[in-house]
Formats: C-alpha cells, sequence, structure tokens
C-alpha cells in the first residue's frame, strides 16, 4: 500500500503542505518576536557583526572580480557596435539591479545562513531550544528575531558596498586595462541609472535578506521534523546543506519574479 | 489529604510511524503526582518516559484527554498562559541542555537574567550560591565541555533551580554516569529536595536504583500504566508484565541477598 505510487504523491503533498505551513507559522513568530520585550540589542549587534562585518571581505573579492570580469566582458561585447562608451552605464545597471543583489544574498547564504542553520540545528538536538521553552525564555525572541534583525540590516548594506566595489572593479577593468575614457564610463554610469533602479536593487536586497535568514534558521530549528535528514550529527549537516540550495534557488526564483514584476 | 501536583485523565498520545501505521504510546492514562513528593516515572525503551514529560511541560499536546497541574487544565494552552505554566518547572535534561558558548555562570544566571528584574550584583551573589552549594565553586568561568558528566548535571540542576521552581523535573539524570557519581547525584536531588520541597518526577530506566529515592513509582508498559504507592509494592504485583520487569530489573537484588543470607 505504501509503494502505491498515488499514496506516495499524497504523502509527500501533505508533507510539502505540512512543512509550509510549519515555516509559515516560523516566520509570525519571528518577525513577532522583534517586537518583544526587552529587546537584545547587544545579540543583534553581535549578528551585524557576525552577518555583516564578517562577510566584508568576501564580499569585497566577489565584488571587484565581477565587476572586473564584467568591465572586460562588456568591452568585447560593446566594442563589436563601437559602443564602449556605454561601458559605464552597463556595469552599473547589470550590479545594481542583478548581480549585486544575487551573489551579496548568495554568498551570505553560503557564509553565514550555513552557520545560523548549523547552530541553530546543534542547539536543537542537544536539547538547548527545550530547555530556553522549559525556562519561558521566548526563543525566538531570545535568538532568532536577532537573527532576522541582522540580516534585513546587513544585507542591503553588503549589498550597497557590492555595487560600488564591482563598479570600481569594472572601472578598473575598462579603464586602465581596456583603455575606456573614463570620462565616458563615469558618465554613462550617471546619465543611465535611475532612483527606480536602485530601488529595485534594494528591494531585491531586502527580500532575498528575508528569505535567506528565515530558509536558514527555520531548516535548523526544525532539523527534526525534515523528512530524510536523519539523526544527530549527520542531520545538522544535511539540513544545513538544505539550506543553502533552498536559500540559493529561493533567491534566483524571487530575483526572476521581482524583476518580471518590478521592472 | 495531599495535594495533587499533577493528573493525567484518559490521556492518549499515538505518533505516526515512517511505514504509516500508528504507534500508540500512551492509551488513556490516568495518574496522580503528589505534591512534594518525589515520582519516578520508570519503562523500557520506547515506552513513553520522556513523552510523558514533554506532555507535562506543554512541548507536546496529546491527542485526547486531559492533563492537571495544580487543578488547571494545561491542554491546547499557549502563549502567556503557557509561559506562567512553565515557570513553575525545572527541568533537569538527558544531555543537561547547557548552552555550550556560555560559560558555567552565564548558563546559570541565565533564567536570573531573562525571567526576573535582578541587577547584575544580586545574580552574581545568587549563582554563587547555588554553585557552592552543589559543590561547584570555581568553575564559573568554564565551558560546559570543560566539564565532566557529573559536573554538567550538577550545573543543569543549579541553572534549573534558580527560578526556585514548584516542580522539578529529571529527565534520564544519570544516563552516562558511573555508578559512583550516580549514587552522588541521586543523594545531591534528594537533599536539595528535603531543602527547596519541591515536587519531584524522575523519568528513569535505572532501576532498581533510582527506586530509592521514590515515593510513588509508575510503570510505562505498552500504552498502560501501573501505579505503585511505594517501591515495594512492585514486587508483590501479582501481574505477569509487572513480575517480569521485577525479573529483569530487580532480579540481581534478590540473588545478592539471598547470597549473602
Amino acid at each position: 500500500m505504501q509503494n502505491n505510487p498515488v499514496t506516495k504523491l499524497g504523502n509527500n503533498g501533505l508533507y510539502v503542505l505540512e512543512d509550509l505551513g510549519r515555516m509559515g507559522i516560523f516566520l509570525l513568530q519571528a518577525i513577532r518576536g522583534i517586537f518583544k520585550t526587552p529587546f537584545r540589542f547587544r545579540e543583534c549587534l553581535k549578528q551585524i557583526h557576525f552577518i555583516g562585518a564578517g562577510s566584508l571581505a568576501v564580499i569585497f573579492f566577489t565584488a571587484i572580480s565581477t565587476g572586473m570580469v564584467l568591465g572586460l566582458q562588456g568591452y568585447y561585447s560593446l566594442s563589436k557596435f563601437g559602443a564602449e562608451g556605454m561601458l559605464g552605464s552597463a556595469v552599473s545597471l547589470t550590479l545594481i539591479m542583478e548581480l549585486g543583489p544575487v551573489l551579496t544574498a548568495l554568498m551570505v547564504a553560503g557564509r553565514a545562513g550555513s552557520a545560523m542553520c548549523a547552530e541553530l540545528g546543534i542547539m536543537r538536538i542537544s536539547e538547548q531550544i527545550d530547555a530556553l521553552d522549559c525556562m519561558a525564555i521566548d526563543p525566538f525572541r531570545y535568538m532568532i528575531s536577532p537573527k532576522f534583525v541582522a540580516a534585513l540590516l546587513s544585507v542591503p548594506l553588503l549589498t550597497a558596498v557590492f555595487d560600488v566595489v564591482g563598479i570600481a572593479g569594472g572601472y578598473i577593468a575598462g579603464v586602465h586595462l581596456m583603455g575606456v575614457n573614463p570620462g565616458s564610463y563615469i558618465d554613462g554610469m550617471q546619465s543611465s541609472v535611475t532612483n527606480h533602479d536602485i530601488r529595485l536593487g534594494f528591494i531585491k536586497s531586502i527580500v532575498f535578506a528575508l528569505l535567506v535568514v528565515w530558509i536558514s534558521t527555520g531548516r535548523g530549528y526544525f532539523v527534526r521534523q525534515i523528512r530524510g535528514a536523519g539523526f544527530g550529527a549527520e542531520s545538522v549537516s544535511k539540513v544545513t546543506t538544505q539550506a543553502v540550495v533552498l536559500s540559493s534557488i529561493s533567491v534566483l526564483v524571487f530575483d526572476y519574479l521581482l524583476t518580471a514584476v518590478l521592472l | 489529604m495531599m495535594d495533587v501536583a499533577i493528573a493525567f485523565k484518559n490521556v492518549t498520545k499515538s505518533f505516526v510511524q515512517a511505514n504509516g501505521s500508528r504507534n500508540v504510546v500512551l492509551d488513556g492514562v490516568d495518574f496522580k503526582i503528589l505534591s512534594g513528593r518525589t515520582t519516578v516515572i520508570a519503562g523500557g525503551s520506547g515506552q513513553g518516559k520522556s513523552v510523558t514529560l514533554k506532555l507535562i511541560l506543554g512541548l507536546m499536546q496529546p491527542d485526547s484527554g486531559e492533563i492537571y497541574v495544580h487543578d488547571k487544565n494545561i491542554v491546547g494552552i499557549g502563549g502567556g498562559a503557557l509561559e506562567r505554566l512553565r515557570s513553575k518547572f525545572g527541568v533537569l535534561f538527558q544531555g543537561s541542555a547547557l548552552f555550550d558558548s556560555m560559560t558555567v555562570f552565564d548558563n546559570v544566571a541565565l533564567p536570573l537574567r531573562e525571567r526576573t528584574d535582578l541587577g547584575e550584583e544580586e545574580i552574581r551573589k545568587k549563582v554563587q550560591k547555588t554553585l557552592e552549594e552543589l559543590e561547584l565553586g570555581g568553575t564559573d568561568d568554564r565551558y560546559p565541555a570543560q566539564l565532566s558528566g557529573g559536573m554538567r548535571k550538577r550545573v543543569g540542576l543549579a541553572r534549573a533551580l534558580q527560578l526556585d521552581p514548584e516542580i522539578m523535573l529529571f529527565d534520564e539524570p544519570t544516563t552516562g554516569l558511573d555508578p559512583v557519581m550516580t549514587q552522588d547525584i541521586y543523594q545531591l536531588f534528594a537533599a536539595t529536595q528535603k531543602q527547596v520541597g519541591f515536587t519531584s518526577v524522575i523519568v528513569s530506566h535505572d532501576i532498581p536504583r533510582v527506586l530509592n529515592l521514590a515515593d510513588q513509582v509508575i510503570l510505562l508498559n505498552d500504552g498502560k500504566i501501573d501505579v505503585f504507592n511505594s517501591p515495594e509494592e512492585i514486587q508483590w504485583s501479582d501481574k505477569e508484565h509487572i513480575r517480569h520487569f521485577v525479573k529483569t530489573t530487580m532480579g540481581q537484588i534478590y540473588q545478592s541477598r539471598l547470597v549473602e543470607i
């Protein structure tokens, strides 16, 4: 009976519904925890330091290499039409609207999201979260909501850093290596980038931050309920992988959806 | 007549297994735990001992039935009511459940910092006093990973006692400890209970040693329970499964006594 494909499909459907419901309630509890007193300012600062300041190096190197590659590729493509002067415009729009928010979110998912998921997973399997519940200390207010606050503040700022460093990388590759006129690079950027473009990048970075922190913390928190995760250390390792993969895919899917709706 | 701290009325709890069938862990269970006394909940692995504790703490909900803590039905409560309920309890977890990124001092101080308005100086004094009473002086700056199993249990007990609980729940408190350490921990429980006066519920498979502490014993077997008003009563039972339990868990005692005589 259990091997019947219809039964399997039904069971899987029910599991997905249950998981979505669980994650939905988790998100609401995490948002409610942000406003619960006493506020955990110190924990928020600690998490901002971890997610934000701690990710600066990886963001810097990703941004500079992405910007330089864009500079080279852009020059190669644009020079075919004699439009090298548009390089500043192409690099900055690509970074501000697409690559900045997406790559920043992917880097944060890999670096901080995996760590948040593993931390909560270990706390769950070693009964530390149950201990908080039993002491009548709300685990959301105590340690999950500060991660949400930190991610929602840090990721847009990291995205801004990514954009600036990436544009500088494009400038180095385009102007210094390929000989594009520096004035046209800067002028092209200034004339083509509008507030609407920056707003789109900003909205994307906020949505991606929410997706990454929600999926990462949620997978760790529910490590015991995730089908096929197993037990103990293996379960934490599996849900951490799952958190990074799911966060990355969600970021890419929502990138398309947001671009389609807001562009 | 003694006050009832916790009462289960016709409580049923089951779980869906991987193959889709239902495993009934508690099947219409009724029992009462008396205030100020020590109740041991015993039974083999997978018989629902930890589930019973989780039901008492509101970490799990029963499929049906009622659970009373100090005459208040706690089934289905949430939010502030659940927080107030939990503030009556102190819990010592099987693995101690200490926060491994915090020092011993911070672990023990956590409930005071989060649940009371005490200043840092008062918290420091209270925590130091408890640590010294539990022979943990000088361990404040250590991390749980730097402590022995017995010390971790004592730190867990120190943390659980900070908010002066009315009911202490011990989940397999001596798992992983050697016999000498186990005996020390039991003596510590008995002494602390005498001093503080809490109701004590111990879930354990450490039979027969844990029975030395018990005023009342609840045996879980195949979803049903048997309640005994003293450990001695267990040995007098004529039920087949109880006799089997006695034979497999206490048989050695009779043998050694016979040898001694």
